[in-house]
């Protein structure tokens, strides 16, 4: 199931550092995620998780250090950076779907107002999207009429829709009742079969098993230990890992 | 009560200057609230702080300082209502068929005044939408004014509206002030001129020109809770 990554980078962090006031959540972050490659992020609670995902599309401004994505230095702000948030799609653990809107113009707005994509072609796309993720049915419903599990898939097509060229996904399945978490898995899974660049914030260890190529374990604001899935779940090097491991597996 | 029907006519003229004050300041209240509420919001901290005075200073002078210090401050001070002389406005002006200086002052002031609580009844309103709505927007690459224009104004406006309604009902009620600054002939002038001029009972005067800002308010009121409602089952 696996895909092997390209050896092209396309995100490099170095020696990335950021503050929230006297609190450092990412300290001397290096990494560097290949084209293709799937990385999965697991650590305990307030490790930095979150941060090191947004801070890849600014929405989290860092301090020093620099995020370099497919060669370019993010820009600082303005249409540039817009332009970057566009080929970088951002999946949140609360869904963040547009309230206002349907589900197929949740997933048409990007295209249409970012990209200027004539409306009835990106109709097509978004149509074929929904199928994808198996809620076409629900297209012309609100946000708010859709399950934990459909509202994801929904907000997944919606990034999927700026056919970015990698996915950032910070706890996709955390909100969602148990019974929705698989449908959910199937699709990022069937995404990375698809050899989508893929950085996924998640303790779903049956995801980081059988779909990634690495996991990144983080613990304070460092990346303590990064190694593929079967030798970090069999062999933790860390012992902050091992400790972390024990407590997750046994629950 | 005969006062009502004989001087029909004056209560009438009285009632059209009054809405015509009303309609004017609320255009132009709308637009400055709606002009500040984005500095307010705006990710550039200089725009913030344009945003923040004007709230600061309208919100915070009393409507009676803000109208003498237009009908009369900036007189004053070597200004006469020709810098209200914006070209589209001239020909609104005309049409009415009221251009007098103190009446373009009078409006001035009250959009300022009333423009400060339009800008808070819309930021509260921008506040009220899950802070998630715009980083979604901005993750999708939509810029800040696309960011405003399609996904949080469009939710703002239900938790803003009735507040800003409320906004508009008191600006009518304030405009009452403008006669006692020179608005010749507008409602709240007519009843002080009617009574202590002319001699007419005050009482009768006084029902008379109560109907008329009820004529304003209270439909705008009906209108509210209609839209409100509205909003609600959306
Ligand atoms: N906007 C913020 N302001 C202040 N502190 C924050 C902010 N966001 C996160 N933090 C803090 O930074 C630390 C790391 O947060 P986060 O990246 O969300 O961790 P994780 O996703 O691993 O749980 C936590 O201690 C959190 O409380
Ligand atoms: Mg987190």
């Amino acid at each position: 199931m696996t895909t092997t990554s390209s050896g092209q980078p396309l995100i490099v962090m170095d020696r990335v550092n950021k503050h929230f006031g006297s609190l450092h959540v990412l300290r001397d972050v290096d990494l560097t995620v290949d084209r293709g490659e799937v990385v999965v992020v697991i650590g305990p609670s307030g490790s930095g998780k979150s941060t090191l995902c947004r801070s890849i599309n600014r929405l989290e401004p860092i301090d020093s250090g620099e995020i370099r994505f497919d060669g370019q230095p993010l820009p600082a702000e303005g249409r540039a950076l817009a332009r970057l948030r566009s080929e970088v799609g951002m999946v949140f653990q609360s869904f963040n779907l547009f309230a206002h809107r349907t589900v197929l113009e949740n997933v048409m707005l990007g295209p249409v107002k970012v990209r200027k994509e004539k409306p009835a072609a990106v109709r097509e796309r978004a149509l074929a999207l929904l199928e994808r993720v198996g809620i076409a049915n629900q297209a012309d419903k609100y946000p708010a009429q859709l399950s934990g599990g459909q509202q994801q898939r929904a907000a997944i097509a919606r990034a999927l829709a700026m056919q970015p060229k990698a996915m950032l996904f910070d706890e996709p399945t955390s909100a969602l009742d148990p019974e929705m978490v698989g449908e959910v898995l199937d699709v990022m899974t069937s995404l990375a079969a698809d050899g989508m660049t893929m950085i996924v914030v998640t303790h779903e260890m049956g995801f980081a098993r059988h779909a990634a190529n690495r996991v990144v374990f983080m613990a304070d604001g460092q990346l303590v230990e990064q190694a593929p899935p079967a030798e970090f779940f069999t062999n933790p090097r860390s012992d902050r890992a091992k400790d972390f491991l024990s407590k997750i597996l046994t629950h | 009560m005969n006062v009502l029907v004989d001087r029909f006519d004056v209560f009438a003229g009285g009632f059209w200057l009054t809405l015509q004050i009303c309609i004017l300041a609320g255009i132009g209240a709308l637009l400055i609230g709606t002009i500040m509420a984005v500095l307010r919001i705006s990710p550039v901290a200089p725009l913030r702080a344009v945003g923040t005075a004007y709230v600061t200073v309208f919100r915070n002078v009393p409507l009676t300082v803000v109208l003498f210090f237009s009908a009369f401050g900036l007189p004053a001070l070597g200004s006469n209502a020709r810098f209200l002389d914006v070209p589209g406005l001239n020909v609104v002006f005309s049409r009415l068929g009221t251009d007098l200086p103190y009446f373009r002052f009078a409006v001035l002031g009250l959009c300022l005044y009333t423009g400060a609580f339009v800008c808070e009844a819309l930021r509260s309103g921008v506040n009220a939408v899950a802070p998630g709505q715009a980083e979604a927007a901005r993750a999708i690459g939509l810029t800040f004014t696309q960011s405003l224009r399609y996904v949080i104004l469009p939710q703002a406006w239900k938790s803003a509206v009735v507040p800003l309604g409320s906004v508009i009902i008191a600006m009518i009620k304030n405009s009452a002030l403008a006669g006692f600054f020179g608005v010749v002939g507008d409602l709240s002038q007519t009843a002080d001129s009617l009574v202590s001029a002319d001699g007419l009972p005050l009482i009768p005067v006084f029902i008379g020109i109560s109907i008329g800002y009820l004529i304003m308010t209270v439909p705008l009121g009906i209108l509210l809770d209609r839209v409100e409602r509205r909003v609600a089952t959306r």
